[in-house]
């Protein structure tokens, strides 16, 4: 027949290699290359062509391979990132440019970011940054903030500790896992798995609220072809519940009898690959009775309204609070008050990375492996779920392309654990985009009333904040947020007169969660715009009126923590003046002397983020051991999830023991070799497990000086099989051959433990929450168009308190990152259940949308750090969104109370609706 | 279930008649909406057909291959009136899409917020049909018959889109509207080709797409313009009754009213950057 063309095999040349595939016609080249040609260096974020993390060159043209049957690279050339960087020259050195700059975080979308630089860099050896702009506009990175990736891409010099140098704590070294991510080899959770692994999909309610009855499972199982096994509640040995806060604990693995929101599980089908693949979830015998649901707090908390939990009356799950002095005397006695109400909207982590991950029973003991924040955390989640001993079970991280808080909740643990329990074979499971986004965490949605009174000279008199938080169906970190937003939510200011309550309400919504900042950045919005307004009433400049009311040293803060050192909110401040005062001179001259329908505006914001849980205890326990040949080995379970623990863990570590960072080699989160140093969450791992760290190599090292009474100037140097130490007078070599090994295999080990402290909240939110705090305050410039509603950022100017910036380079990328996750979240971000589940319309940042992000690091040393260093991770994006709504209001006159800014919402409010 | 790779229009309509394939060029549309456990059945694979590449000049006007490729459209050296097209075809996703996506794929998908349509019926596009029984052309204002609807039979393949020349001293602009800079769909976009004569819009179209089930040209807002000299349009924007036919919808990226008043702002912008590209090309003469 003519045209006929079933084609068996295709052949292609795969990295300068012939290679023949038998493939189904249908199938993905993304697919392809990682199941049946072992080239796992190509990454799925979305089957849809929406975040570019699959891209290949194909005949050196870059098209994304999810988009691609693979019948079409039939004769061509393709080229992925792990064969650019091992042959071509032009990614080889720009690989080398991406690990100088920090442009590679979790490293997930870096393969589409190399793939798409090198097809620029190959037409266009120096491209200017609106080149690269377009070059790059189709791979989403969610990590960087884009401004590492261009600098990189743009040959621009990087600032590095000189070649050498022993990258001790307070140097630019590049990351120290960062080669493995450029070159392809990082392997993430679905990237352990051996082909043909069984593998699980999820069956999942397609209502807010439903009941449901299953058919007969065993004889539906019994006439499918390929179908290992069918997972129910019923297959959960132990408890069927889990939740990151035990009081709270409520969410079963898979529901029973009747489902609380749209995408959560009922049961899942393990089955061969090509089962899978074939399987229509439609086909599963399951009868689905929707009912009435409740989807915002005000239907949940209406009498009559349905109970998403019974015994949470109301729908409210908890409250949180804090009080000092008497807000509202101190508001009617203030010489000018402000009042608004600010609503913002669900916000989806969108990592690139979905979860995945592989699970086998290995010597009757459950093994998963699986991306997460806390392995630690997930063991204990799945004692519980699986009636099993720990000892039992075993964590075993995969790198992890994102996390931003959703990642620190299990996932997909638990059907992999018990897929690979009831078959009794390996399985392994990567969820599609669309479930991730329906099932997985997200920022609670928020609605704040906040009143602020000031004195005619600008002092703050009185402020009474009053948050709902939409906390959706399962408590997840929702009673987390309710704590920590009464406790911030009066910014870095001395507030003498006070009063902040937060409520989480359950609704039959995803459950909300934590998410960089843990509700402080919907507060903030709040108390940053109206201080702007406070400042408009007063006639001071914005920039003063913090200033005047700037927490210092000895100040107590709300909750009546007095820190006599470390208090850098002015340093941040007075860092930004200069920049403060030329933009704003600069958009007012622009808006005198320009017609037309662009305005220009500046706007600034301060943030405050305590470091660590509240008032709880939250140790971290880091351990290192020296073998027998000299090499230093660092159990470092602190997850990196892009932001660089591996990094600055070491860093640390090696500074307190004396060593090259050079000399170490890191043993990677695993349960059963690493320490529980803790979950990486509430910017806690520089802070406490960098801590743990330093205890650890202060301990080793005072180990070695022990062993021959040198001082504790001595110089250490590990070489093969000994140990020399001298300290001038004199040098000894300790040999280490002689030594005999631990259960661990070393001759020398130690560990290195942390708990920073604190004291309990009375019932006033009194008390000692945290034992410190880091610092920021951002300036954001923008252009908008009020022809359109449109809004275009200039410039942001990002002051950032880190005590000690134990490695710069890392810094700035968690700053630029954050202020992206910022930038979204006021310009384009809000997760609407069962509208926007997926990457096209749910819009976070591009390339294009990020203007130049200047970080400034202040250094205002904490007695608690670890050689002063403060956490960073979430205080990056609390300033972003109230400093470009203030922008907005300065270009526009127009305050904007409700994120995501989009064209239509600022189009309507300049218009007067 | 087949990957059918036909050599030749021929082949490829003997089977679009014997096996009823599911046509494909760039699959940029046709792979995202894939679904779970749905087969695919038969898929013809036009990407490579001769006839349907390549970007011609023909005595006629411009025949451009139904499998040209965005890139392709970007890069080819096409007279300025065509800015408004080649303007679109580097904003339809990104590189990526742009390198594989298609030209007829865009149309034949019909989706409401198509970036390639606009462009192409103020450019006056006829899509060329073929099947075995023979050849027809189609204006593109009636190829597209509604969201995801076209007047292609299934036994049909686009082959090439026609445009015939705009006189040389004509200049286009195409302005879209999303919120963010790359990867975005459509709020809305307009697409604009005008000729300017004695300092006078000598004729003017202007289309709309995201507005309306299929995306519209403004006939009375083109009358409107005709005649006027540029100082005048500058200040000028459509109102109501010149938007006659779009019936916006509200959905996650913005509302019905908003889209409407923004069309007004982008039609000007559209005309006056058209007007830009039209002086451009004067001054290359």
């Amino acid at each position: 027949m003519p045209g006929e063309a079933r084609v068996e095999m295709t052949r292609f040349i795969l990295n300068g290699a012939l290679v023949a595939v038998s493939a189904p016609p249908d199938e993905r080249l993304s697919d392809s290359l990682r199941e049946r040609l072992g080239a796992r260096d190509v990454k799925i974020g979305c089957n849809a062509g929406d975040c570019g993390a699959c891209s290949v060159l194909i005949d050196g043209q870059v098209v994304c391979s999810c988009l691609t049957p693979t019948r079409k690279a039939e004769g061509h050339r393709v080229e992925t990132v792990a064969g650019l960087v091992a042959d071509d020259r032009v990614a080889r050195t720009l690989a080398q440019r991406f690990q100088d700059h920090g442009a590679a975080q979790c490293g997930f979308c870096t393969p589409g970011m190399m793939t798409a630089s090198v097809a620029l860099l190959r037409q266009e050896p120096a491209p200017d940054e609106a080149a690269i702009i377009r070059a790059l506009g189709g791979v989403l990175c969610r990590c960087t903030g884009y401004r590492k990736i261009i600098d990189a891409v743009a040959t621009i010099p990087a600032v590095l500790a000189e070649t050498g140098a022993p990258g001790h704590a307070g140097a630019a070294i590049r990351r120290l896992d960062g080669a493995q991510k450029l070159a392809g080899t990082e392997a993430f959770g679905d990237d352990v798995a051996p082909p043909d692994t069984l593998e699980i999909l999820v069956i999942r309610s397609p209502f807010p609220r439903a009941a449901f009855t299953f058919g007969d499972l065993d004889a539906w199982r019994a006439g499918q072809p390929g179908i290992a096994a069918v997972l129910t509640a019923a297959d959960v040995p132990g408890r069927n519940v889990f939740g990151v806060i035990p009081a709270f604990a409520d969410q079963p693995a898979f529901a029973e009898g009747v489902t609380r929101f749209r995408g959560e599980a009922v049961a899942a089908v393990v089955g061969t690959p090509a089962a899978i693949r074939a399987f229509d979830p439609a086909s599963f015998p399951v009868c689905w009775t929707e009912l009435p649901a409740v989807e915002v707090p005000a239907a949940a908390e209406a009498s009559g309204a349905p109970l998403v939990h019974e015994g949470r009356a109301g729908n409210l799950m908890c409250k949180g609070f804090v009080a000092c002095g008497d807000a509202g005397a101190a508001l009617a006695a203030a010489d000018v008050t402000v009042e608004g109400r600010f609503a913002s909207g669900f916000v989806e982590h969108a990592y690139i990375e979905p979860e995945a991950g592989f699970a086998r029973v290995v010597d009757g003991r459950v093994e998963i492996h699986a991306c997460t924040q806390a392995p630690v955390m997930d063991l204990e989640a799945m004692e519980i779920l699986l009636g099993m001993d720990r000892s039992r079970i075993r964590i075993v991280p995969t790198a992890v392309g994102g996390g931003f808080g959703s990642k620190l909740d299990i996932s997909l643990q638990p059907y992999l654990a018990l897929g690979a329990i009831k078959t009794g074979r390996p399985v392994r499971m990567a969820y599609s985009r669309t479930e991730s986004m329906q099932s997985t965490t997200k920022r609670h949605p928020s609605e704040i009333r906040l009143r602020l009174g000031a004195t005619r000279d600008g002092r703050i008199s009185g402020c009474d904040f009053q948050g709902t938080f939409n906390t959706g169906a399962y408590a997840s970190w929702g009673p987390t947020v309710a704590n920590r937003v009464p406790v911030h939510a009066s910014g870095p200011y001395r507030i003498a007169d006070y009063r902040a309550e937060a409520r989480a309400i359950h609704t039959n919504c995803p459950p909300a969660g934590a998410f960089r900042g843990f509700g402080v950045p919907q507060a903030a919005i709040a108390l940053e715009s109206m201080l702007d307004e406070l400042a408009g009433k007063l006639a001071i400049d914005p920039l003063e009126l913090r200033l005047k009311n700037a927490l210092t040293n000895g100040v107590p803060t709300v909750c009546g923590q007095v820190f006599a050192q470390g208090v850098g909110i002015r340093a941040c401040l007075e860092a930004l003046r200069p920049a403060w005062e030329a933009e704003r001179a600069a958009a007012e001259a622009f808006n005198r002397e320009t017609d037309g329908p662009l305005r220009r505006g500046v706007g600034i914001a301060s943030g405050w983020y305590g470091c660590g849980n509240t008032s709880l205890p939250n140790p971290s326990t880091i351990k290192a051991g020296v073998r027998a040949d000299g090499r230093i080995l660092l159990h470092q379970g602190a997850m990196d999830i892009g932001q660089g623990a591996n990094t600055v863990i070491a860093q640390i570590f090696a500074t307190a023991l004396g060593v090259p960072v050079t000399a170490i080699d890191l043993i990677g989160a695993d349960t059963d070799v690493t320490p529980d140093a803790g979950k990486t969450s509430a910017s806690r791992q520089t802070f406490v497990s960098g801590n743990a760290a330093r205890a650890c190599g202060e301990a080793l090292r005072a180990r070695v000086l022990g062993m021959v009474n040198a001082s504790e100037t001595a110089v250490l140097t590990f070489a093969p099989c000994a140990i020399t130490v001298d300290d001038g007078a004199s040098r000894h070599r300790i040999a280490l051959d002689p030594l005999a090994a631990d259960a661990d295999g070393y001759v020398l080990a130690a560990s290195g433990h942390y708990d920073p402290p604190t004291k309990p909240l009375d019932a006033n939110g009194q008390g000692e929450p945290y034992a410190q705090f880091g610092y920021a305050a951002q300036l954001a410039a923008a252009e908008v168009d009020t022809g359109l509603g449109t809004v275009r950022l200039l410039r942001i100017v990002a002051a950032h308190d880190v005590g000690l910036a134990v490695n710069p380079m890392l810094v700035e990328g968690q700053i630029q990152g954050g202020v992206a996750q910022g930038i979204g979240m006021a310009l384009m971000e809000e997760y609407i259940p069962g509208r926007t589940e997926n990457l096209h319309d749910y819009l976070i940042p591009t390339i294009g949308d990020i203007p130049p992000i200047e970080p400034i690091i202040i250094e205002e040393a904490d007695a608690h750090g670890p050689y002063g260093a403060k956490g960073l991770g979430e205080h990056v994006l609390i300033p972003t969104a109230p400093a470009i709504l203030n922008a907005i209001a300065h270009a526009t006159g127009v305050r904007m109370t409700s994120v995501p800014v989009t064209p239509a919402k600022l189009a309507a409010a300049l218009a007067g609706d | 279930m087949s990957y059918l790779v036909p050599g030749s229009v021929d082949e490829a309509l003997a089977l679009l008649r014997d096996r009823q394939p599911t046509v494909v060029a760039g699959c940029t549309d046709v792979l995202p909406a894939r679904r779970q456990g749905q087969p695919s059945g038969d898929i013809l694979d036009v990407a490579q057909v001769p006839e349907l590449r390549g970007i011609v000049r023909g005595p006629q006007g411009w025949r451009v291959g139904a499998a040209a490729t965005w890139a392709e459209i970007a890069a080819a050296p096409l007279p300025p009136a065509f800015d408004a097209l080649q303007q679109a075809a580097r904003e339809v996703g990104a590189i990526q899409i742009q390198n594989a996506g298609t030209i007829a794929g865009n149309i034949c998908n019909a989706s409401p917020a198509a970036d390639g349509v606009p462009p192409l019926l103020v450019l006056g596009a006829e899509v060329e049909l073929a099947s075995v029984a023979g050849r027809r052309r189609v204006p593109l204002e009636d190829f597209i018959t509604g969201v995801r609807r076209t007047a292609r039979a299934s036994d049909e393949l686009a082959v090439a889109l026609h445009l015939p020349h705009p006189p040389s001293d004509a200049g286009g602009a195409f302005v879209k509207l999303g919120t963010r800079t790359s990867l975005v769909i459509s709020i809305a976009m307009v697409a604009a080709v005008v000729r300017v004569a004695q300092g006078r819009i000598a004729w003017a179209r202007l289309a709309v797409g995201a507005c309306s089930p299929v995306a519209r040209r403004l006939p009375a807002w083109e009358e409107e313009l005709e005649g006027r000299s540029l100082e005048d349009v500058a200040s000028l924007r459509p109102d109501a009754s010149h938007l006659e036919g779009l019936a916006p919808i509200d959905d996650v990226r913005a509302s019905a009213a908003y889209r409407i008043e923004a069309v007004r702002e982008l039609c000007q912008r559209a005309l006056m950057r058209a007007l830009v590209s039209a002086a451009g090309g004067a001054d290359a003469r």
